[in-house]
């Protein structure tokens, strides 16, 4: 039985196979609509994530699936003292396969080492969200072909963002990766990630401050939000959060071909006026986000796609965007 | 010449950073054995300039080697038996440790759940580096010369 603890969980091989069958899951919806059949998906989110759990219980109805589960730590058993691993055991008897949401660093691994069921984080704290990171890389290569030989803006806090950090050291795998690194003084990427990850692996890379500058080159541009909750006072985030504000005159310096990408919610970093440029690629992001948690379901429940027909694809419904 | 007079089986551990015997005697938990511990502090070292030695006598399974390789691999771990030196034991980094240290990232699940054991893994022999299982925070050994 396997997990999902991190991005780094799957070799590439794995991964390719992964995004493959997200692709054909894009492809042919029809074709998986029963694949999840009487399967049970528990969705244990101890801290909310609204997005995170109806992406999850949207992959899960598009197989067949059903879906159980609690969305905040209050109304879980957690709010009455039960530890993580007693918690799992109980949902073992439940469900198939659970997605675990945590404010606590490691609680998913916790879970994992006692679960009868494969077990999904689905975030755990500033740790790993690899379902975050997954469908990043779908969109990338599905939108631009490859993973490989292409230069990639990461843009705003690349401090706290886990998502970028995470988003780095799945890139590094796949050759001729250029990073472009932009952030205000404050926010610059940590060194860990510089030294240990960036020069440690001879992958090119830049840091700059002004957007106007990366813009030209980039094929990818990566956009995160500034969040409140990772600064000690009010007027550092207020100066901070509209450091970037990518506008339509911005596009301009773009090339034609580039993606502009986000792992949403947005706040201003991305003008609304902008969502209308063939190259947001954001809210098709979200779609490959559903595409990539299905194929993940399945590879964890180890359910033969082969044996699948294509005879429903014609009653498809809710899964295009 | 090494002095283990008066020991039947047990450890004689030298090279031991001086000034550092009283933690080892109490990470290697020898406060808990019943047996005849002898701690020689600030003896004079070519190697080292100063150095401490730890005598104990014990059966030769009662002590973790992992642990003291963990705190400093440096020392030279002298096998005892029947009162002559059977062994000298190089200490490697432990791949792993457990309830050793502790986690310090107070967003880590080990800071609330349960009964967790605390267990750190070398992710990086080279620069010693090791990391929570669970949160993967470094933890830095300031115990190290
Ligand atoms: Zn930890």
């Amino acid at each position: 039985m396997r997990h999902l603890m991190s991005p780094l969980d799957f070799s590439v091989d794995e991964l390719d196979r992964l995004l493959d069958l997200a692709n054909d899951i894009e492809k042919h919806p029809g074709k998986y609509k029963h694949a999840c059949d009487g399967k049970k998906l528990a969705a244990c989110f101890y801290e909310p994530s609204t997005r995170t759990r109806l992406s999850f219980e949207a992959a899960m109805l598009n197989l067949g699936g059903s879906v159980l589960g609690f969305s905040s730590a209050d109304s879980s058993s957690a709010a009455k003292g039960e530890s993580v691993s007693d918690t799992i055991r109980v949902i073992s008897c439940y469900a198939d396969i659970c997605a675990m949401r945590h404010p606590k660093e490691g609680a998913p691994l916790v879970a994992s080492q006692k679960s009868r069921i494969p077990v999904i984080n689905a975030g755990d704290g500033g740790h790993q969200h690899p379902t975050q990171t997954l469908t990043d890389l779908l969109t990338i290569r599905s939108l631009k072909g490859s993973l490989s030989d292409m230069t990639i803006g990461l843009c705003g806090d690349l401090k706290f963002g886990r998502t970028v950090h995470s988003l780095i050291n799945a890139l590094i795998r796949y050759p001729g990766i250029h990073f472009v690194l932009i952030s205000p003084e404050e926010l610059r990427i940590p060194s860990y990630i510089r030294e240990d990850v960036l020069r440690a692996g001879n992958i090119p890379f830049e840091e700059v401050e002004r957007l106007e500058d990366a813009m030209p080159q980039l094929d990818i541009l990566y956009m995160t939000r500034v969040q409140k909750e990772r600064f000690f006072n009010e007027e550092d985030y207020i100066r901070l959060k509209d450091f970037y504000i990518l506008t339509k005159s911005k596009m301009d310096l773009a090339k034609e071909d580039m993606l502009i990408l986000h792992p949403l919610p947005r706040v201003n970093e991305i003008s609304i006026e902008v969502d209308d440029d063939p190259r947001a690629a954001y809210f098709r992001q979200v779609q490959y986000g559903v595409y990539v948690r299905m194929a993940l379901i399945l590879t964890l429940l180890e359910i033969d796609t082969s044996t699948l027909s294509y005879a429903d694809k014609e009653s498809t419904g809710g899964t295009q965007c | 010449m090494l002095n283990i007079s008066g020991i039947q089986e047990g450890f004689v551990l030298d090279h031991i950073q001086a000034g550092m015997s009283l933690r080892l005697y109490h990470d290697l938990k020898l406060d808990r054995l019943d047996c005849s511990v002898a701690i020689i502090k600030n003896a004079r070292s070519n190697k080292m300039g100063k150095k401490d030695i730890l005598k104990v006598e014990c059966p030769v399974e009662a002590l973790d080697l992992d642990i003291l390789g963990f705190i400093d691999h440096n020392i030279t771990v002298n096998v005892i038996k029947d009162s002559k030196i059977v062994e000298k034991k190089e200490l490697r980094l432990p791949k792993m440790v457990k309830n050793v240290i502790s986690c310090k990232n107070p967003r880590c699940i080990t800071s609330i759940e349960q009964e967790l054991d605390q267990i750190f893994i070398l992710t990086d022999e080279k620069k010693e580096i090791y990391r929570c299982k669970y949160c993967e925070e470094k933890f830095r050994n300031t115990k190290k010369r």
